[in-house]
């Protein structure tokens, strides 16, 4: 219980500082840096929840692919950071005081959340039903069935945002020659190749 | 103290959405340090949902927690393509530069 315990501070105030240096650091590629690192921990405490499939696709797909384009596309903009931040702490009163009033009421409406003893019985797929599977096959079992249409639709997002970064970033640009197939296969012999008839000493 | 409970993962929660508020504000003219921000506010809510999975010891949580990293990846995805598309025609990323579409 005391490693649980010490597990979960360890992992929770790491995940805090290093969200709190996210918004405060003054390169970007330290906010990316530190949002990998906070990834890395909240994956830490989905391993403590019980939840390994969720903490290695955390590791996977955010720290392999968004803080990975994050990084990309942060260190191909040439910009004056510096700039930026000027003038950013004349709105900091303000953030704080919603700051406060968004973590009071939050604190006020989970902290002293207790369930009602029959709500285990509401769980839509409760996880003992599998009895004693690994956590990635129970998550599969109830993925692949009862959240199949949801699935679909989430590959079809994933497939538009595939499709829109695509047609937003891409440009044409001038003087690059590229393979026209259609004119490749419409090519026919009679177009290009001419067949002459050469009398012997007198040339072409 | 020691015994780590609902309201623990909560209050961590709770605390990360709320600095994810404060980045916003924070960072009010970097377009990507917002985007960040979201990204650790959606975090947050990643928390919130296994917290009540492995407590309720229900699945969905869990589930939706992958719907929810999915249009994180998106949203991703697509608000930095468009930055790449808006520095390239203004030369600049800061949020008052980007009024073009006012009426």
């Amino acid at each position: 219980m005391i490693v649980q315990a010490l597990a979960f501070y360890l992992f929770a105030g790491i995940l805090l500082m290093s969200g709190f240096m996210v918004i405060t650091a003054r390169n970007p590629v330290h906010s990316v840096l530190f949002l990998i690192l906070a990834f890395f921990n909240s994956a830490g405490l989905f391993v403590l929840l019980g939840a390994e499939f969720i903490a290695m696709l955390m590791v996977i797909v955010y720290v392999g692919a968004v803080a990975v384009l994050f990084l990309f596309v942060v260190m191909m903009l040439d910009i004056s950071f510096a700039d930026l931040r000027k003038g950013a702490m004349q709105y900091v009163p303000i953030g704080l005081v919603v700051g406060a009033v968004l973590l009071s009421e939050l604190i006020f409406a989970y902290g002293a959340w207790s369930f009602a003893p029959e709500s285990v019985a509401n769980a839509a797929s409760p996880a003992a039903q599998f009895g004693e599977i690994s956590n990635t096959e129970a998550l599969g079992r109830v993925l692949y069935t009862q959240y199949a249409y949801v699935f679909q639709i989430a590959g079809l997002i994933l497939f538009v945002a595939m499709i829109g970064a695509i047609v937003l970033t891409h440009r044409v640009r001038p003087g690059v020659r590229r393979q026209k197939v259609s004119e490749q296969h419409a090519r026919r012999p009679e177009d290009v190749l001419e067949i002459q008839k050469v009398t012997p000493r007198t040339g072409a | 103290m020691l015994e780590i409970g609902l309201e623990h993962y909560l209050t961590l929660a709770g605390i990360l959405f709320t600095m994810g508020v404060f980045g916003i504000f924070l960072n009010r003219k970097n377009v990507i340090v917002i985007l960040m921000s979201i990204e650790l506010m959606l975090l947050a809510v990643n928390i919130n949902f296994v917290t009540f999975s492995s407590y309720l010891q229900d699945l969905t949580g869990q589930v939706f927690t992958m719907f929810t990293l999915t249009v994180a990846a998106a949203e991703a995805a697509i608000g930095l393509a468009i930055l790449v598309v808006f520095f390239r025609n203004k030369g600049s990323i800061a949020v008052e530069d980007i009024s073009g579409m006012k009426g």
